[in-house]
C-alpha cells in the first residue's frame, strides 16, 4: 500500500488563460496517511487553490496530484477522489444543505447510493464521533458555527473518507467555536484520518504534525511545527504570525538565557524556566 | 459628552417559548476620548448593546442617553442618534450595494441631505482616513476589491456620516494577521485623531488589548468584569472560564506563577514578559 | 428575531394523524378536496364536517391553528359568496333593491361556494399542520418518481424545496443584518410613497441578491464535494413506509369516499 496519501507533483494553477500570475505556482507536496498538516500562508498565497486542487474542483494547470494514487485530472475517478479527500469549507452556512441536521449528514452517502439501513449507522457513527448526536433532529441554523462546523465534517465522516481537508474551518468561529473545531480534529487524527487543515492561525498549526507555509503560490517552509516557527523573521516577511511564547523564548535567549530557539508550546516554556 | 446606559434589559422574543433575556441590568458610559472594548463570546450581548446604542434596537427596560438626549423618545432624532453614533457591522463589506466606491461611501451622507461638496469632501476624507488615495479608488467597483480592502471601503462608509462614536464590531474577522494588524493601526489612528471616540466589539482580548484603555467583559447578558485592559488581563483565569481568548503571553504568566514564579499578573506584552522574567530569573539566582 | 420562525405552519406534536406516512396524506388531501366537488346538498356537507372535525381532533391541533388558514382568503371567499348570490338566477326572490335581486338559488349557490372553499382550505391545512416540511417534500418526490419517465424533475424538484427550507432563516437573517447596516447610514425603509420606498429597497436588495448568488455557489462547490450528482443512483436514509395506522387511515377515508359517491347516485 502507498504511503502517501496525497501526491503534488510539480503543480501550476492559474485561474484564467489570461492571467499571467499562476495563484499556484509550482508546488510539489506529498502527505502520508495518518498526517496531521497544516497549510498556512496570508490571503492569496495560493493555499484554498491548493485545497481545491487535491479535491478536484479545480484542475491542474500544469503538473499533476495523486490521491491515493488516483489522478486528479481522470474524469472515471472524480467521484472516488471525492470520496477518500472529504472537503470541509469556511462558511459554515453555506455547505450546510439539509433542514435537520442527520440528514445534512446523510447527504454525502446518500449520493454515493449507500443503502439506508448503512447510512444510518455511518450518520449515527459520525455524530457520535463530533459528539453531536443529541443534536441530530435539531436545525442547522439554531446550532453554533462550532457546531456547525462539527456538523460538516460529520457530514465527510459519513462519506468514509481517509482524508478530510479543511479549508479555513475556522476562519469565522468565536474563540470556543475554534477550541471545538481543534478538538474534533485531533480526535479524528488520533483514529487514523489524514487531516489537511488550511488556517491562518498560528495557535491551530502548532497543533499539527507538520507545518507547510506557502507564499505566493509556493512553498516556502515545510516541517515540524518547531522547525517551522523557530524561523521567527521568515514568518514574519510571509505576513504571518509566530506564536507569542516563541517570540518570548527567542527575546530571552538573546538576553542570555539559556533555552532551546524552538520552543513553541506554552508548557515547555514554563518546564525549562521552572528548572 | 457621552453614551450613557441605565438599567438596560433587552429580551428577545418576547411572548413565545423561546424568549431569551440578552442583557441585564446593564449600566456603563462611554466617555467622550475613550478607546474601549467590550468583550464577550457569541451570546453574551455584545452585539445587542451596540444596536442600543444608536437605536437600532430599544430596550425593554432601562434608557441609553446619547449626549444628553434619551434614545428613541424622539422617532425624529433617531437619524440625529445614528449619525452621531456610527455602526460598523460585523463583516460590513456584505452592504455594499453602489457601481463605484465613491458612489457607495457617499450613500450616508446623502441621507443626511448635505450639499452636493460637502458630501464629495467627505467621501475623500473618509476614503483617505482609511488609507486609500482617493484618485485611484473612487471609481473602482466595490466588488472588485480584495476582501480586506471590501471592508475598508465599507467603514469608510460610516466615517463619512462623520461620527462622534464609531462603534466596530469584530472588525477583523476572517482577515489573516496581515490585514489584521494593518486595520487595527488605522484604527488607532482614527482615535488618536482629535476628539474621536472608538468603541471595539471583540470576542478575545488578544485583539483589543494593545488598543484600547478601558474594557467591559460581558457575560450571559450582564457586565461581568470592568477595568483597563492591564487589570482585566490580571484575572487571565477568569477570562478563560468564561471562554474567552486570552493572549498566550497571559497564559505563560499565569503557568509560571503557579510554579512559584512571583510575576506582576497584568503584563499584556512580549517586551514586559521579558523584563519581568529576567528580573524573576536573576532574583532566583542570586538567592 | 427570525431566527426562531417556523417554516410553513407545521404544528409538531405527536398524534396519530402527524404519524401518517405523508404520502397516504397527500393522497387523501387530494381524494378530499375531489370529494368537496362531488357534493350536491347540503346534508352530504353536514356529512363532510363530520369527517373533517374528526380529523381535526385526532391530529390534536387546536381549532384556532387549523382556522388561521382562513384567514388569507378569508376576502376571496367573501367575494365568491357576493358574487354567487347576485349572479345567480331564480325562481323565488327573496330580496330586491334597484338592479340587485337575491334569489333561493342565489342564496343556496353562495353557501355552497363558501362552505366548499371553507372546508378545503381547512383540509389543506391540516395537512401541512400535521406534516413537517421534510416529511412533505419527501412524500412528494416519491408520488412523483413514477413520472420521472415523462419528464417530470422528481427529485430535483424536492432538491430546490429542502434548499429553500433550509436557506429561508439564513437569508431573513442576513436581511435583518443588512437592513440594520444601512439604518445606520442614515437608509430610511419606512417612509415615502411607494416609489420612493421601491427605490430605498436598492440598498437592501443589491447586497441581499450578491450574497445569495455567493452562498448558491459555494454551496454549489459543498454539495459536488460531497459527490452530489444529480438523482440518479441516490438512495435516501430515511425510507417512507406504511404501517399499520396507515391502512386503517386508507380503510376510513375509503368509506367516507364511498359514501359521498353513493350519496351522489341516491
Amino acid at each position: 500500500m502507498e504511503d502517501n496519501i496525497i501526491k503534488i507533483e510539480n503543480v501550476k494553477f492559474k485561474y484564467g488563460k489570461e492571467d499571467n500570475k499562476y495563484a499556484v505556482d509550482g508546488v510539489s507536496l506529498n502527505i502520508k496517511k495518518g498526517q496531521f498538516t497544516a497549510i498556512i500562508g496570508h490571503n492569496g498565497s495560493g493555499k484554498s487553490t491548493l485545497a481545491k486542487l487535491i479535491n478536484s474542483i479545480l484542475l491542474p494547470t500544469e503538473g499533476k496530484i495523486f490521491v491515493k494514487g488516483m489522478d486528479t485530472s481522470d474524469d472515471s475517478k472524480l467521484w472516488d477522489i471525492r470520496q477518500t479527500a472529504g472537503m470541509v469549507f469556511q462558511n459554515p452556512d453555506n455547505q450546510l444543505v439539509a433542514t435537520i441536521v442527520e440528514e445534512d449528514i446523510a447527504f454525502g452517502p446518500e449520493n454515493q447510493g449507500v443503502e439506508p439501513s448503512e447510512i444510518r449507522k455511518r450518520v449515527d457513527a459520525a455524530l457520535n464521533t463530533v459528539g453531536m448526536y443529541e443534536y441530530r433532529r435539531r436545525p442547522p441554523h439554531l446550532l453554533s458555527g462550532g457546531q456547525k462546523q462539527r456538523i460538516a465534517i460529520a457530514g465527510i465522516l459519513a462519506l468514509n473518507s481517509d482524508c478530510i481537508i479543511l479549508d479555513e474551518p475556522t476562519a469565522m468561529l468565536d474563540p470556543s467555536g475554534r477550541v471545538e473545531v481543534m478538538e474534533t480534529l485531533k480526535k479524528l487524527n488520533k483514529i487514523g484520518k489524514t487531516i489537511v487543515l488550511i488556517t491562518h492561525y498560528m495557535d491551530e498549526a502548532v497543533q499539527a504534525d507538520r507545518v507547510v507555509v506557502m507564499d505566493k503560490g509556493n512553498i516556502r517552509l515545510d516541517g515540524t511545527p518547531k522547525e517551522v516557527f523557530s524561523n521567527l523573521d521568515a514568518i514574519k516577511k510571509f505576513g504571518l504570525d509566530v506564536p507569542q511564547v516563541t517570540e518570548l523564548a527567542q527575546v530571552l535567549i538573546k538576553e542570555g538565557v539559556d533555552l532551546p530557539s524552538d520552543i513553541i508550546y506554552v508548557k515547555e516554556l514554563v518546564d525549562l524556566l521552572c528548572q | 459628552m457621552s453614551i450613557i446606559a441605565e438599567n438596560i434589559k433587552y429580551v428577545y422574543s418576547e411572548g413565545t417559548p423561546f424568549v431569551t433575556v440578552a442583557l441585564d441590568n446593564v449600566n456603563m458610559t462611554v466617555e467622550k476620548g475613550d478607546f474601549l472594548g467590550i468583550i464577550g463570546h457569541t451570546g453574551s450581548g455584545k452585539s445587542t448593546l451596540i444596536q442600543l446604542f444608536n437605536g437600532l434596537e430599544m430596550p425593554a427596560e432601562g434608557k441609553i442617553i446619547v449626549d444628553g438626549v434619551s434614545v428613541g423618545e424622539d422617532k425624529k432624532k433617531l437619524k440625529n442618534i445614528r449619525q452621531t453614533v456610527g455602526l460598523v457591522f460585523q463583516y460590513p463589506e456584505y452592504q455594499l450595494f453602489e457601481e463605484t466606491v465613491a458612489k457607495d461611501v457617499a450613500f450616508g451622507p446623502l441621507n443626511l441631505n448635505l450639499s452636493q461638496d460637502e458630501i464629495n469632501s467627505r467621501v475623500k476624507e473618509a476614503l483617505e482616513l482609511v488609507g486609500f488615495d482617493y484618485n485611484k479608488i473612487k471609481d473602482l467597483s466595490p466588488f472588485d476589491l480584495s476582501g480586506g480592502q471590501k471592508r475598508r471601503v465599507a467603514i469608510a462608509g460610516v466615517l463619512a456620516m462623520k461620527p462622534d462614536y464609531l462603534i466596530l464590531d469584530e472588525p477583523t474577522a476572517g482577515l489573516d494577521p496581515a490585514g489584521r494588524n494593518e486595520l487595527f493601526s488605522q484604527i488607532k489612528k482614527l482615535h488618536g485623531k482629535g476628539n474621536f471616540t472608538v468603541v471595539l466589539v471583540s470576542h478575545s482580548m488578544e485583539d483589543i488589548a494593545k488598543l484600547v484603555n478601558k474594557v467591559i467583559v460581558l457575560y450571559k447578558g450582564k457586565i461581568h468584569m470592568k477595568g483597563t485592559p492591564k487589570e482585566i488581563y490580571s484575572q487571565s483565569e477568569e477570562l478563560k472560564r468564561i471562554g474567552l481568548g486570552v493572549p498566550q503571553i497571559a497564559e505563560i504568566v499565569l503557568e509560571l506563577n503557579k510554579r512559584g514564579f512571583n510575576i506582576k499578573n497584568d503584563i499584556i506584552n512580549v517586551e514586559e514578559a521579558t523584563a519581568e522574567i529576567l528580573k524573576e530569573i536573576r532574583r532566583r539566582k542570586n538567592v | 428575531m427570525f431566527k426562531n420562525l417556523t417554516i410553513g405552519q407545521h404544528y409538531p406534536v405527536e398524534s396519530p394523524v402527524h404519524s401518517l406516512d405523508p404520502r397516504v396524506k397527500i393522497i387523501m388531501t387530494f381524494a378530499f378536496i375531489i370529494s368537496l366537488f362531488l357534493i350536491e346538498s347540503f346534508v352530504t356537507y353536514l356529512y363532510v364536517i363530520a369527517f373533517l372535525a374528526v380529523a381535526i381532533i385526532s391530529s390534536k391541533v387546536p381549532f384556532k391553528f387549523v382556522l388561521r388558514g382562513l384567514r388569507p382568503i378569508f376576502f376571496i371567499i367573501l367575494i365568491t359568496f357576493i358574487i354567487n348570490i347576485l349572479m345567480t338566477p331564480g325562481n323565488v326572490i327573496i330580496f330586491e333593491l334597484g338592479f340587485i335581486k337575491i334569489t333561493d338559488a342565489g342564496l343556496r349557490q353562495a353557501g355552497f361556494m363558501a362552505l366548499r372553499l371553507t372546508l378545503l382550505i381547512m383540509g389543506t391545512s391540516l395537512l401541512t399542520l400535521t406534516t413537517s416540511p421534510i416529511l412533505l417534500t419527501d412524500g412528494i418526490e416519491n408520488l412523483l418518481n413514477p413520472f420521472k419517465k415523462i419528464g417530470v424533475p422528481a427529485h430535483e424538484l424536492a432538491m430546490m424545496m429542502t434548499i429553500a427550507l433550509r436557506f429561508i432563516p439564513t437569508l431573513m437573517e442576513e436581511t435583518e443584518k443588512i437592513m440594520k447596516a444601512q439604518k445606520s447610514r442614515g437608509a430610511d425603509f419606512e417612509s415615502g410613497n411607494v416609489i420612493n420606498r421601491a427605490k430605498n429597497l436598492i440598498p437592501l436588495l443589491v447586497p441581499l441578491f450578491i450574497s445569495a448568488f455567493r452562498r448558491a455557489d459555494e454551496l454549489a462547490m459543498a454539495m459536488e464535494a460531497r459527490c452530489y450528482r444529480g438523482g440518479e443512483n441516490r438512495t435516501r436514509m430515511r425510507q417512507l413506509k406504511m404501517e399499520m395506522g396507515d391502512y386503517v387511515a386508507i380503510f376510513i377515508f375509503v368509506i367516507y369516499f364511498a359514501m359521498i359517491i353513493v350519496s351522489k347516485i341516491w
